[in-house]
Formats: structure tokens, C-alpha cells, sequence
């Protein structure tokens, strides 16, 4: 299988998926779904404790991706670490095979399970992919030479229907100045509103993966819209899921993020897409072959 | 100004109660501005704490002075006349003062009559909000004079995060995005240039704790005074 910068670089249509760590030691669930989806996706995303919510790192399970034969991406928020920890997970990283990186700012840590923790913030995610180039070039942020360079491909994200749009764009453009080679989306349901901003990113050296958040019912979806900033979805999505069989609007989301996936790539939308199936992971086969 | 604010009745007597001549020392400067720890709010805790002692059937004397700055030693040396006759002192002043009263009265408890909240403007009659986080090197000629590092909750540099909601902050919604207020101010002032930049990492070396500053033209007499 093609490494994920090679996909990034070579295929038309990259698909990657997002896999969250456990909180606690018991990972065979976790092993499960790496098993399931390694082969079926080009890299999958690790999240860096999702949410503000403590569990095991994201480097930890990248390691079991690479272990058990798939690609990880490296997802590294600046909430819990300085730019020292930053620096030094990115370098353990790199030596552990990590070569895809990732870099958000992080959720605050008020909407977690540990309210109470001192927020770090040292660096922002434009910063941190600053740092992702200097670590690249054998440098660390204070200037200093290393003895071995990384060389990973830095991500960042962009949320295409944030409101208002203009500082988010701005923001955008500054993460690929700063080196971010692709961008995963936060989640679209709205093609008309995608296809703006990518008219708009295309202008920009970069491959862009639209997000595909898996809606399993009309309630999660109405709780996006109220409380997910930048997450729209239309009204006609939300009532096709009330109108499912009861224990069957799942099946009407993946129908909904198959059909979204498909006409991304049948009309060349975008480069691909990067699957979020928040705690039903298993059923990214099931998206997938609905994308055929 | 410093803006502070008194803590619970219950705190304070909790604090209190292992003593029976205490003074509460008022501050007529920020605190008392906001409302937390001037003559008024002494004046008014002091009787309270006594009412509470008398229902009690607990012996408390309580007095009372304010001082115009607890944060200067000129205002805190009168209270060495009659400090001693007390058990325990109980500075109304924010932390600073708390601690400037208890480095001058070495031998004495002093206790915190308030929680010390920020450095912050009177946005409307009694309220109060956060402007400075006193970081030792201001960006606001970068920001449209709006300050990210104190009003953005991760103090960010470069731009909003993905949380910020129709202008709002995601840690709460009922306060603005910092960085929605700076692009609309930049975007006035036909200066998004500024916000177009990367701005480096903070240095927080010059923001160690804790700070000193000496005023220029102070540095010589102090090196005299070191020195003698």
C-alpha cells in the first residue's frame, strides 16, 4: 500500500478515517477497528485526547496502527503541552514511524472531563506547523541544530462554513504559508456551500480532505446544528433521519455520507475525504461501500 | 485597576473564627473602585462580623481603618501604633496588598478579605472585565488594540480557532471572540495586514515571576543605596 504522502501526492481520491484512543488500558476494541479499517482507508487519524477528555496519547495508538500494518496520522493539539513537550512528542514520534502530523489548537479544557487542568496554549496550530517545518529542516523553534531531522507532511484544519467566514480563511492561509501540506475539514453536509470554499482553496498549493461526520439520528443532528460551531446540516438531511424506522436512521447516515463521498469524488470536488464515525467505527466499511 | 472580589461571609468568618480582636484593614484605591474593599465594604463586613459574633454568643472585637494604598509602605505605617493590640489582621486589599501589609507586619497574621480577579475596566455600572493579562510585552499596535492574549481564552496569535461561534467564544457564548472583534477593528481600520502576519511565539522569558521593574531613573540611586 502507498504511504499516505504518496497517496496525498498520486491519487485522485484519498480517504482517510479517524480512530479514538480509549480512556484506560483495555484497547481491543480499539485494535478491532484499526484491524477493520487499516486496509480500507490511506492513513487514519489518531486524536490527541478528543474533546478535552483524558485518554491514552495519540503517539501511543499511532505506534499500534503502525504494529498492526496501517498508516497513522498524528493528531497534536497545543492544549496539554509546551512548546518543549510539543517539540519532543514530535521528535519521539518521528523515531517511533510516525511520519504524518496533524496540528490543531485544541479544544479548550472546560468542555472536558477535567475542567479544572491549567490550559497550556503555549503555541497556536499556525505556530505549531511552523515548528513541524524547523524540526523538518534539522532545527528546533529556539534555532538550535539537531543531530537528525524529521520529515513529516503537516496537516492542519479549516472549517469551510465557519461563520463569519473571512478571519477563519485568513487563518486558513496562514497555515499554508506556515507548511501544511493537506487540510481535513470539519464536518460538510452542505455541497453547494463546499464547493465555494473549494473554488476558493483551490487557488492554494494544498490537497483538501472534506470532513464526513456520520449523522445515526435526527436528534445528533439538530444537536450539531445548535451546538457545533461551523456545522450545518440542511434541514432536508435532518428530516429524512426523523422519517427512518425507529433503530434505522444510522442506516439513513451512512446512506447520507455515502452519497456525499461519491459525488465529491465522481464531480472532483475536492482530493478526498477524512471519515468521522464518533463512536461507530465499525460502520466505515459499511460508508465506504455506499460510496462506490 | 486591579478588580477584586470579597469573598463569602462564611469564608471570611471561617478564616476568623480562632481569633477574638480583629481588624479589618479597608484599601481606598481599585478595590474600593469595584466595590470590594474600601471604607464602605469594610464598614459594612466589620458590622456584620459583629452582629454574627453577638448571635453566636462569641466574644469578637472588630475595628476598622482603610488605608488609601495597601500597595505603598508610606499608608501602612500608621498601623503600627495599635497593630499589635489584634489577633489577626484582615486585609481588604487585593493580593498584593494582602502581602505588602504582611511583609511590614512580619510578626502578624494577615488574612485575605478578598479573591483578587483581574486588571480590568468598569464596562458598566458595577461590572467589571478583564483587558490585561500583564504580559511584559503588549501587542495591541498588532491587534487593533484589542488584546488576544487576555481575551482570547487559549491566547491565541494568529487568528480565531475553530470553536468561535457567530462572533462568540466557545468556552462561553456569552462572551466575544477576540479575534472576530480584532478582524472586524483591522478590517475598519483597513488593516488586515497586521493580522495577515505570523506572529512568532510569545516569549515568556520576560514575563518570569516574579517580575521586578525599576524605573531608569532610579537605577543609579539604587546601585548607590546597594552599594552603601
Amino acid at each position: 500500500m502507498p504511504s499516505f504522502a504518496q497517496a496525498l501526492q498520486n491519487k485522485s481520491f484519498v480517504v482517510t478515517a479517524e480512530v479514538g484512543p480509549p480512556k484506560g488500558t483495555d484497547v481491543s476494541r480499539l485494535l478491532h477497528h484499526i484491524e477493520l479499517l487499516k486496509d480500507k482507508v490511506d492513513a487514519l487519524n489518531v486524536t490527541d485526547n478528543q474533546s478535552s477528555v483524558m485518554r491514552i496519547s495519540s503517539l501511543a495508538v499511532c505506534r499500534l496502527i503502525l504494529d498492526h500494518g496501517g498508516e497513522p496520522i498524528l493528531q497534536l493539539t497545543c492544549r496539554d503541552r509546551n512548546r518543549l513537550a510539543l517539540q519532543s512528542e514530535l521528535l519521539s514520534a518521528w523515531v517511533l514511524g510516525v511520519k504524518n502530523v496533524l496540528c490543531l489548537t485544541g479544544d479548550y479544557v472546560s468542555v472536558g472531563d477535567h475542567p479544572q487542568a491549567k490550559p497550556v496554549f503555549d503555541l497556536d496550530s499556525v505556530q505549531l506547523l511552523r515548528t513541524v517545518e524547523l524540526l523538518n529542516s534539522n532545527k528546533d523553534l529556539a534555532g538550535h541544530d539537531m543531530q537528525g531531522a524529521t520529515g513529516f507532511v503537516a496537516g492542519a484544519v479549516v472549517t469551510p462554513e465557519a461563520d463569519p467566514i473571512e478571519p477563519q480563511l485568513i487563518k486558513f492561509e496562514k497555515k499554508v504559508a506556515a507548511g501544511a501540506k493537506f487540510f481535513q475539514t470539519q464536518a460538510v453536509y452542505d455541497l453547494e456551500k463546499f464547493k465555494r470554499f473549494m473554488d476558493y482553496a483551490r487557488r492554494f498549493p494544498v490537497k483538501v480532505l472534506a470532513g464526513i461526520v456520520l449523522l445515526v439520528s435526527a436528534g445528533m443532528a439538530r444537536y450539531m446544528n445548535n451546538n457545533v460551531p461551523g456545522i450545518f446540516v440542511p434541514e432536508r438531511l435532518v428530516e429524512q433521519l426523523a422519517k427512518a424506522e425507529k433503530g434505522k436512521a444510522i442506516e439513513v447516515g451512512i446512506e447520507i455520507a455515502g452519497q456525499m463521498i461519491r459525488q465529491l469524488r465522481q464531480d472532483g470536488i475536492c482530493d478526498g475525504v477524512h471519515i468521522m464515525a464518533i463512536g461507530k467505527e465499525e460502520r466505515v466499511p459499511d460508508i465506504l461501500a455506499a460510496a462506490q | 485597576m486591579i478588580v477584586a472580589e470579597r469573598k463569602s461571609f462564611e469564608q471570611i468568618v471561617d478564616m476568623l473564627s480562632p481569633f477574638e480582636r480583629v481588624l479589618v484593614v479597608g484599601c481606598g484605591t481599585c478595590v474600593a473602585v469595584c466595590m470590594a474593599g474600601g471604607e464602605k465594604e469594610v464598614e459594612l463586613l466589620a458590622a456584620e462580623l459583629r452582629m454574627h459574633a453577638q448571635k453566636q454568643g462569641k466574644t469578637l472585637l472588630v475595628d476598622e481603618v482603610t488605608v488609601t494604598r495597601q500597595c505603598d509602605k508610606e499608608y501602612l505605617e500608621p498601623l503600627a501604633k495599635y497593630i499589635d493590640q489584634y489577633d489577626a489582621v484582615l486585609s481588604m486589599a487585593c493580593g498584593a496588598g494582602v502581602q505588602f501589609l504582611a511583609e511590614r507586619y512580619d510578626d502578624k497574621l494577615i488574612l485575605p478579605g478578598l479573591d483578587t480577579r483581574f486588571i480590568g475596566v468598569a464596562q458598566a455600572p458595577g461590572q467589571w472585565e478583564q483587558r490585561c493579562v500583564a504580559c511584559a510585552e503588549c501587542i495591541l499596535d498588532q491587534t487593533g488594540g484589542i488584546c488576544p492574549m487576555t481575551r482570547c481564552a487559549k491566547n491565541l496569535l494568529n487568528g480565531p480557532c475553530g470553536g468561535t461561534n457567530h462572533g462568540k467564544c466557545e468556552v462561553d457564548a456569552g462572551k466575544d471572540c477576540a479575534w472576530t472583534l480584532i478582524y472586524r477593528k483591522l478590517e475598519k481600520l483597513g488593516r488586515l495586514d497586521l493580522m495577515r502576519k505570523i506572529q512568532p511565539p510569545k516569549d515568556y522569558s520576560v514575563a518570569t515571576k516574579p517580575a521586578r521593574y525599576v524605573h531608569p531613573a532610579f537605577h543609579e540611586s539604587q546601585q548607590t543605596s546597594a552599594a552603601e
